[in-house]
């Protein structure tokens, strides 16, 4: 043992390709496959995005000119792509709230900071951030939500559509494994039915049928109204993915819990809870990643999302045929949000497995 | 306190107590009456019931016929008299359960701060009295994952002490033990039998139950064979089960 230590560590470049790369003939040939189709790709997307490509241009007929990539495109649109239909000259508010939102959930990735300080500080942070965003006080002037859009508004739909389906699918997840049938049942229910149904649907109905059903005079907002369809969609795949959590505990976790006098409630939130989401955590930001991209689905009931107001800003006759700087633009601004989120759930299984170190 | 006149010697009284599992008979009218500050140890044949016995003392099961009382307290399907009990009541596992997300402190403080309703301050004192007892203290910051089974199972036995209960129930404490470390476990029980606590232990440690139990019973298929105290139950069996019985488990 002693002696193959070493070996390994002084493994140089050579040794490592061949042992990663070229080990068999198979490998081999997987290898040289790849290797050819990064040359036949390569070359051309670095010409195209880089080596052509157009940094800085007033005027849409130097793009033209150019065989290369228009990210003067991006230049000249990024403040319609990011904020949508929300007055020009005042996107300074919707850009204090982005940063306020991103420090928020800045703050919130320290796992030690978790507690009822910073719900409470979220709660004054969302607040400010609708005052800013709404305005009609303090001098601002009043946006109708109808004009809100961008990343503003992806980012709040995903960050409110969280904070509240997340707890809600906590209740879901313990009513489905409930001794009470009725509670049982209800629960089964609607997870079942919400999961059967595409968010899209869902969208529809709450955004048409919902009215029909409300009397006369009596409106609710229509941001809400897609906020609420993904809330209760997202809760019922969140529900799932807890459910899957507190499966994985023994039973002598709540028979100890029991034995010790803790009720119900308090067996679930001191001990089954916290070892549940800690295990349910890679599924639960499973669900995240997706509600977050699925938050562009509310384009189709008419709210200016990132992906909408992107599509709405290269609307613009001069700039239009630079379609695919846009889409690269906001997929890469979708990337590093997911890849965030991927890296932080790691960060947090890591944090809570070394804690008990296993 | 809860104990009326008529049951303040008597700890656990079980009157014609019966289980089943489905069709199985897993509890066959059961009498049993434990006094205040007895020593109890059950043994017999896996899925002879003497598991489910004790765990239906804290309602872990309920019993489908006969009274129950535990300190004068009946064990109805009334929450708050199971509530009561299992306040009263300390259980030790044989897989000893301890929650493996908190720290060997959290485990002991959390019942008697959230159930007992004691400050964290008197209640980690209250822990670590405890942990000493169990000869344990200087492993309260470690998580459960980081100690011996050994030292889990004494982790668990002081966190039900930490509720200072009137009973504990031992359930097979050190079968899931590497055999080095059964001694450390069945210390500790001896000690806290020494200092009166009343004990119900399902165990095949007979040595133990030689040194402490004032009544030895054999349980086989849901029924109570013979129950007698140590020296008669182990010279002088009168039933041939309990004979065979001891005869198997003695024998190596």
């Amino acid at each position: 043992m002693a002696e193959t230590a070493p070996v390994r560590v002084r493994l140089g470049a050579v040794a490592w390709l061949r042992a990663n790369l070229f080990n068999s003939w198979f490998n081999t040939i997987l290898t040289l496959l790849a290797l050819f189709l990064l040359a036949r790709v390569l070359p051309s997307l670095l010409d195209w995005g880089l080596v052509h490509a157009v940094w800085w241009a007033a005027d849409p007929d130097v793009c033209k000119e150019a065989s290369g990539a228009c990210w003067a495109m991006i230049h000249e649109k990024h403040r319609l792509i990011l904020f949508g239909r929300y007055p020009y000259e005042e996107h300074w508010r919707p850009l204090l709230g982005l940063v306020l939102l991103v420090g928020m959930i800045g703050v919130s990735c320290n796992h030690n900071a978790w507690g009822l300080r910073l719900a409470e500080a979220w709660a004054v942070a969302l607040a400010a951030w609708l005052v800013l965003m709404w305005g009609g006080v303090a001098g601002l002037t009043f946006v109708p939500n109808n004009l809100w859009g961008g990343l503003p508004l992806t980012l709040i739909l995903t960050v409110i559509g969280l904070a509240v389906a997340f707890p809600l699918s906590i209740f879901l997840a313990l009513g489905r494994r409930s001794r009470m049938p009725v509670i049982r049942i209800l629960c089964r229910v609607y997870i079942e039915l919400i999961r059967g149904v595409p968010l899209i649907s869902l969208l529809f109905m709450a955004s048409f049928m919902l009215p029909l059903f409300l009397p006369a005079g009596v409106g609710i907002d229509e941001v809400l109204r897609a906020q609420a369809a993904i809330i209760l969609f997202s809760a019922a795949y969140l529900a799932e993915a807890v459910r899957g959590g507190l499966q994985a505990i023994p039973r002598g976790q709540y028979e100890a819990a029991h034995a010790l006098g803790l009720s119900y409630w308090q067996a679930r939130r001191k001990i089954i809870l916290p070892q549940a989401i800690t295990v349910a955590i890679p599924a639960i930001v499973n669900i995240f990643i997706g509600l977050f991209k699925d938050t562009s689905l509310v384009a189709i009931v008419s709210l200016t999302d990132l992906l909408l107001a992107m599509r709405q800003a290269i609307a613009d006759p001069l700039w239009r045929r630079f379609f695919i700087e846009g889409y690269v633009f906001i997929a890469v601004i979708y990337f590093i949000v997911c890849f965030f989120m991927s890296k932080y759930s790691q960060y947090l299984e890591t944090q809570f497995r070394s804690e008990q170190q296993h | 306190m809860a104990a009326s006149a008529a049951s303040a010697g008597t700890m656990v009284q079980m009157q014609g107590v019966h289980k089943w599992y489905g069709q199985l008979h897993v509890l066959n009218d059961i009498n049993l009456d434990v006094a205040r500050g007895e020593r109890v140890v059950i043994c017999g044949p896996s899925g002879s019931g003497k598991s489910t016995l004790i765990r239906c003392i804290n309602r872990l099961e309920e019993h489908q016929q006969g009274r129950l009382l535990v300190d004068g307290v009946e064990l109805t399907n009334d929450l708050k008299n199971i509530d009561t009990v299992r306040r009263e009541v300390g259980m030790v596992f044989q897989h000893f359960n301890l929650f493996p997300h908190l720290t060997v402190l959290e485990n002991c403080t959390l019942s008697p701060m959230w159930v007992r309703g004691r400050p964290r301050r008197d209640a980690e004192d209250l822990a670590m009295q405890y942990l000493e007892r169990v000869r344990i203290p200087e492993q309260a910051a470690k998580y459960p994952g980081q100690l011996s089974g050994g030292q889990q199972q004494r982790v668990a036995i002081a966190r039900s002490l930490c509720m200072q209960p009137n009973i504990m129930l031992f359930d097979e404490p050190t079968s899931a033990l590497d055999p080095e470390m059964i001694s450390e476990v069945l210390d500790v029980m001896i000690d806290l039998a020494e200092s009166g606590m009343t004990m119900l232990c399902v165990t095949h440690e007979m040595g133990f139950a030689r040194q402490v139990a004032n009544r030895v019973m054999f349980m086989d298929a849901g029924e109570i064979i013979e129950a007698s105290p140590p020296e008669a139950f182990f010279n002088n069996p009168q039933s041939e089960r309990t004979r065979l019985f001891l005869s198997q488990i003695l024998s190596h």
